[in-house]
């Protein structure tokens, strides 16, 4: 499998990079790791004429405590992210997730930004992002600007992002302290994509739900945020009525696609039961 | 397409080639360096056969372009043996473990434990079947692969390791 | 010290030193291998060398339209675009396949199947002959096709092989439809209609061995090298069978073998894979021979999965009849085989379904039918033996199956119910209802050692206690335990009944001892990672008291190794390995000669003593193997030649019958179909054991695999025959963490017949494991009476069997 030919770029500043991105065109995409676009350029399903290297650009890789928020600039790779010792203390169910996704190598070279920027539904960070209140900034010739992770998944590779426009950082506010987690995601092997995953982020008070956020991932053509799943949550104790009540109005926004992993209505019962899985292990881990 | 210029270290040796931007780093190594140790199994970074330790990550050769590799230093299983020639603890873990068959994903497999070992000096079983879980082995069913590792940790600590392989 | 202690320290040391049979050698592949030195078809380069790619259909049967290759000839660094109309002149756009078929090298008139070969673009480098492709024009005009087996002798069925639609006679006797290649039976069907026809108990299944693929990790290759002045062609390829591939080509290109130069260098697992022959071996020898330059072709993973050699789709409706004690009278199979667009099987000539008669298993039977029909479907050619002899996994996995599903019909234990029929260690030579003769077998022993070591009866209870647990609500866990007690058959084979494309299946070994007792021997077998340079000097080291470390085994250059069948269906320990014995034991004659006329008594005066002959009662008197060598080429003795080697070509009077005893322990998650084996115990049992290391590490690496093919891996189809899942995103190749671990264990019964006793085992485990894995499975939902599941046993097909059976609430 060989890719088509294109141009290669190599900005050292972001302002050049999106530049060189809007100049571009259709043409261009911006390279961050590269695993997923090169394998879709091996089979020739992508064939940009130009590639745009994030690589050489120094600041993206920023990784930071501001505030109430954590800042990860989008190069960060997800190996970086697995040894963050501030990430793994603030936002535990980072590192969680992180170490599902794909395998070693593709981990040292696979980024954050990469893997919430390109849109595939398939990935594991844009649900947890939309479960943790995230924002992406994006950065164009005119500037910055902010985008709920929540807004911005338009559809299957579709995106909020401008022609010309990088997502550059993402700010995670810091869940509070006790806050319990879990990431649980079913997938056939090592390297795979999630049948369906599911990420949970809940806040307990003396036995009673106080806050809960949900993402589900690859169970239709955007991550999802299990909105009103959360809400049912809240107020209770997580008793079975309640959890199944909640299980069934994320199993309700889902719809995936029926594919080697399994058909559709396995999909969506497996976002179910994973949704279970990582709310009862949030459960446990939250310590008020 | 132009063509781009890159410096690279590979082995410790400076080299400097002019590469078009597709090329990926496998080809780069495999053709232009003659570098053929590193092979190519699925095409679409699924088996870890072409893998390289590149400035102290493993890297899929075959996900990677070599114009991505500018500056850096790589290191093949052509580099891996010490410098009076003898094989490696991992190398030599690998033969005496019988944690290869055919040989076709020694290489990468060898190299991603030799990344594995730096970052973790005595990994459990369980951390080196994740850390390998990323090189796919046709022959061996893995089991003697995590005792090569093993015995290479030993070997590098100065520990004993008694496990024979069956 | 006294003084025999002191002999049998030196003759422990002295057999210490030649790293014979029996000791776990390690590899003298590996020195290369682990540096990265090894030398796979695509490490080669030639000067001049060019790269070779294809055009290949995306539609699974459509006629051809048009082709027009001029685009792609205009691009700079384009040499050649070949397609039917090239090869037509020469005869060459079709090839013959191993089953008596001819199969399409470049698609002519229609595709017969999606990704089929349509034209082949020769280019400067292979990322322009890539491009290429993409600019070669073929106009299809798409037509009905088949994917289903069972629709291809429909009467208003499409008629697949317009090219052989008139000949209702193919390779194996008569065709009942244009789509149907053959029918074979085998057995006695009166008798066995009348066994069922009053039989106490009958139960029937279909038991589908799903297709799949035996996928290396090196994928099909091959570079050649046409030189125009000598008229010779240079070869290297991917070649489990290097020799045959030198007469096929000869025969389809008419060139004279003795001009053919086929090597087949170090290969990267083959499994089946790289048996037969394939449009890409054939094109690039086209290529080169129009061109006077080297072509390489290299198959990417899509490709391979897509195009060369799948194994399996059996559909085996498998019936038993017993007694309602529990003794089994009788076994009657029907198979449809779905071979695809061309019966490109890899099967010894007169076998269409390969050793399927096997199917009788361990068992002692006393009467069987079996009858099997090939179809064509719009599907890759193919239906190799993926790690197992012809079609044995496929006959293994139906009685394995079929066995536990009497079991459960009788309310029988499924260990007492194999138990009580097995054939007894006394009966051996067998003869089986459907026509083999077992040579050697202990299976109560095997059996009764695996239960123990696995802790059966306890497993049992457990099992029991998880299945109240699990009704009460308290676990969503269900416990299986698989069983499986196999008996292959390996080594073909004799010549009576086994040639391909009417060479017999002997196999050869010739070794050559060289003036200063160091030796060179070349096999026609072709090691692709089972470790012949090593294993093989461990059989010449123990017979002729040479050290393995002085023997270079040499394989795969058709030029100076003997004309061998190849390396496939475990055959290179029981005919090559034999051949190696024989010819080892030639030279020991003369050496005893050579040893007599030395020290100057008569042959019959000496005795072997593991590296020398001494005089018999004078154990000072003796000659070394490495004495006697220097002698051969230096005095020999007046009356003969001198020189020390020989040649055997071994013609195998039977076949040898490895068995093994495998249980499996699994737990599923009933909620999401996760399967995760606990514990899996394999109890091979291969004859005499060359060298342990190498057999275990055969048997992880068949159980591997055996897991694979049941858990999930798969070639599927789509309704409009594409290809689903033809890349290592969903092809399921386990890695290190989903792989289970493995025990292993074995018995050894020598095989009778075989000059060192040894049968073969590479094959054994993926046989035996495959119905194993299964049988776990199906036990842990039987209780449920799930009725038979079939494989593959992926997660999300787990989960349907529970929303079946009403088990998600």
């Amino acid at each position: 499998m060989i890719p088509g030919t294109f141009d290669y770029h190599r900005p050292t500043t972001v302002e050049s990079a999106v530049a060189l991105l809007l100049q571009l065109g259709e043409d261009a995409r911006p390279l961050a790791g590269g695993h997923s676009l090169i394998p879709l350029m091996k089979t020739r399903l992508s064939a940009p004429e130009h590639l745009v290297d994030l690589a050489a650009i120094e600041g993206l890789r920023r990784l930071e405590h501001v505030g109430d928020h954590v800042v990860i600039g989008a190069m960060t790779t997800q190996h970086a992210v697995i040894n963050s010792t501030l990430l793994t203390d603030l936002v535990p169910i980072l590192r969680e997730t992180a170490l599902v996704i794909a395998d070693p190598q593709i981990r040292y070279k696979g980024t954050i930004g990469g893997n919430c920027a390109n849109g595939d539904p398939g990935n594991d960070m844009p649900a947890l992002m939309q479960c943790l209140g995230a924002s992406y900034q994006l950065t164009g010739t005119g500037g910055h600007r902010e985008v709920s992770a929540r807004d911005f998944y338009l559809g299957a590779y579709e995106t909020a992002l401008a022609p010309g426009e990088i997502l550059t950082e993402i700010r995670i506010p810091v869940p509070p302290a006790g806050h319990g987690y879990g990431y649980e995601k079913l997938k056939r092997k090592v390297g795979d994509y999630a049948t369906a995953a599911a990420a949970v982020v809940i806040t307990m008070a003396a036995g009673t739900c106080t806050s809960a956020s949900i993402g589900l991932t690859n169970v239709s053509e955007t991550p999802l945020w299990a909105a009103e799943a959360g809400r049912i949550l809240v107020g209770s104790t997580l008793d079975a009525a309640t959890v199944n009540a909640a299980v069934a109005a994320a199993e309700a926004i889902t719809n995936p696609a029926s594919d080697m992993r399994g058909p559709a209505e396995y999909r969506t019962k497996m976002a179910g039961i994973m949704l279970r899985r990582a709310l009862e292990r949030a459960r446990v881990r939250a310590t008020v | 397409m132009t063509k781009s210029h890159i410096k690279v270290t590979i082995n410790g040796k400076a080299v400097e080639a002019l590469v078009e931007p597709r090329t990926l780093l496998i080809h780069f190594l495999r053709e232009q360096q003659n570098l053929t140790g590193a092979h190519i199994g699925c095409d679409t970074g699924h088996c870890g056969a072409c893998t390289v330790d590149m400035d102290e990550m493993s890297v899929k050769s075959c996900m990677t372009f070599a114009v991505q590799a500018n500056g850096a230093a790589i290191t093949t299983i052509e580099g891996v043996a010490n410098a009076d020639g003898t094989l490696s603890a991992l190398q030599e873990g690998f033969r005496m473990m019988h944690g290869l068959q055919c040989g076709y994903c020694t290489p990468g497999m060898i190299l991603r434990a030799h990344r594995l070992l730096q970052e973790n000096a005595d990994p459990t079983e369980d951390e080196i079947r994740h850390g390998i879980a990323g090189n796919l082995c046709r022959c061996t069913g893995y089991v003697n692969i995590v005792k090569a590792i093993q015995y290479a940790a030993a070997k590098i600590n100065g520990t004993p390791y008694q496990e024979a392989a069956e | 010290m006294n003084e025999q202690v002191k002999i049998d320290i030196d003759r422990a040391e002295r057999t210490e030193k030649l790293q014979g049979m029996g000791c776990k050698r390690k590899r003298v592949e590996d020195i290369r291998f682990t540096q990265g030195k090894g030398s796979y078809v695509d490490d080669l380069k030639l000067p001049g060398m060019l790269f070779g790619d294809f055009v290949r259909s995306p539609h699974a049967h459509a006629r051809i339209v048009s082709i027009d290759t001029s685009r792609a000839k205009a691009l700079p660094g384009v040499i050649a675009v070949l397609t039917a109309a090239d090869l037509k002149p020469l005869g060459l756009h079709y090839m013959p396949t191993l089953a008596g078929d001819v199969q399409a090298v470049l698609a002519e008139h229609k595709v017969l199947f999606q990704n089929q070969e349509v034209a082949f673009v020769i280019a400067e480098d292979r990322y322009i002959a890539s491009d290429a492709t993409e600019l070669v024009d073929v106009v299809y005009e798409a037509l009905p096709c088949i994917v289903d087996p069972f629709k291809s002798m429909l009467p208003d069925a499409p008629i697949l092989r317009e090219d052989i639609q008139d000949k209702m006679v193919g390779a194996h006797g008569p065709r009942k439809h244009p789509n149907h290649i053959f029918e074979w039976q085998i057995g006695d069907r009166q008798a066995t209609d009348d066994v069922f026809a009053n039989a106490d108990v009958t139960i029937k299944e279909m038991l589908v061995d799903h297709r799949t693929h035996p996928s290396p990790l090196e994928t099909c290759q091959s570079l050649a090298s046409f030189d125009k002045v000598k008229g010779e062609l240079t070869l290297w390829g991917t070649f489990q069978a290097p020799h045959v591939i030198r007469t096929v080509v000869s025969l389809i290109s008419g060139l004279p073998e003795h001009k053919i130069h086929v090597i087949a260098p170090d290969i990267g697992g083959g499994f089946g894979n790289k048996v037969g022959a394939y449009a890409g071996y054939v094109c690039s020898v086209v290529g080169s021979i129009v061109l006077g330059v080297p072509v390489k072709w290299v198959e990417d993973r899509m490709e391979n999965l897509s195009t060369t050699s799948f194994a399996r789709d059996y559909h085996m409706t498998t019936e038993l009849a017993a007694t309602k004690e529990g003794k089994i009278i009788g076994m009657r199979v029907h198979v449809l085989a779905d071979h695809g667009a061309f019966d490109a099987c890899a099967d010894p000539s007169k076998w269409p379904a390969g050793f399927m008669n096997i199917c009788t298993g361990s068992y002692d039977i006393p009467v069987a039918y079996l009858a099997v029909d090939g179809v064509y479907t719009n599907k890759a050619p193919g239906g190799v033996a993926y790690r197992c002899s012809f079609r044995v996994t496929e006959a293994v996995f139906a009685i394995e199956r079929a066995i536990e599903v009497l079991a459960q019909k009788l309310g029988m234990d499924a260990a007492e119910l194999r138990i009580k029929n097995f054939i007894k260690a006394e009966q051996f030579p067998y003869h089986s209802a459907l026509g083999w003769e077992y040579d050697s077998g202990d299976y109560h022993t095997a059996m009764k050692k695996a239960m123990d070591a696995i802790g059966y009866t306890s497993l049992r209870a457990e099992q029991a206690e998880k299945r109240e647990a699990f009704k009460r609500g308290e676990t969503r866990e269900l416990m299986g335990v698989g069983i499986s007690f196999f008996t292959e058959i390996v080594g073909a084979g004799p010549a009576k009944n086994c040639d391909i494309l009417g060479i017999a299946m002997f196999d050869s070994a010739e070794i050559r001892i060289h003036p200063t007792g160091s030796v060179i021997a070349r096999m026609g077998t072709k090691s692709q990672g089972q470790g012949h340079e090593t294993t093989y000097a461990q059989i010449i080291a123990t017979e002729l008291g040479i050290p393995a470390d002085d023997i270079m085994i040499e394989e795969g250059n058709t030029d100076t190794a003997p004309y061998g069948l190849g390396t496939y269906g475990s055959r290179s320990t029981p005919v090559a390995g034999a051949a190696t014995a024989v010819a080892a034991r030639k030279i020991k004659a003369k050496a005893q000669m050579i040893a007599a006329h030395m020290l100057e008594v008569h042959e019959g005066d000496l005795e072997w003593d593991i590296d020398r002959f001494r005089v018999k009662g004078l154990p000072e008197k003796f000659k070394t193997m490495k004495e006697i060598a220097w002698s051969a080429y230096n005095a020999p003795p007046p009356n003969l030649e001198p020189g020390l080697e020989a040649v055997n070509y071994y013609e195998p009077p039977n076949m040898t019958y490895p068995f093994g005893a495998y249980f499996c322990v699994m737990d599923i998650d009933v909620d999401t179909g996760v399967a995760k084996t606990r514990r899996f115990y394999a109890l091979d049992d291969c004859g005499t054991r060359i060298n342990p290391m190498i057999i275990e590490g055969q048997v992880h690496g068949g159980l591997t695999e055996a897991f694979a093919c049941a858990m999930g891996q798969e070639i599927r189809y789509d309704e409009m025959g594409n290809v689903m899942g033809a890349s290592f995103m969903d092809f399921f190749l386990p890695t290190a963490v989903e792989t289970p671990k493995w025990e292993t264990d074995f018995t050894v019964t020598p095989s009778p017949h075989h000059p060192i006793g040894a049968k073969g085992v590479g094959e054994s485990p993926h046989v035996g494991g495959v119905p194993c894995f299964s049988n776990a499975v199906n036990d842990a939902y039987a209780f449920l009476d799930a009725g038979h599941i079939q494989m593959p046993h992926d997660a999300w097909r787990l989960w349907k069997v529970g929303e079946r059976l009403g088990l998600h609430g």
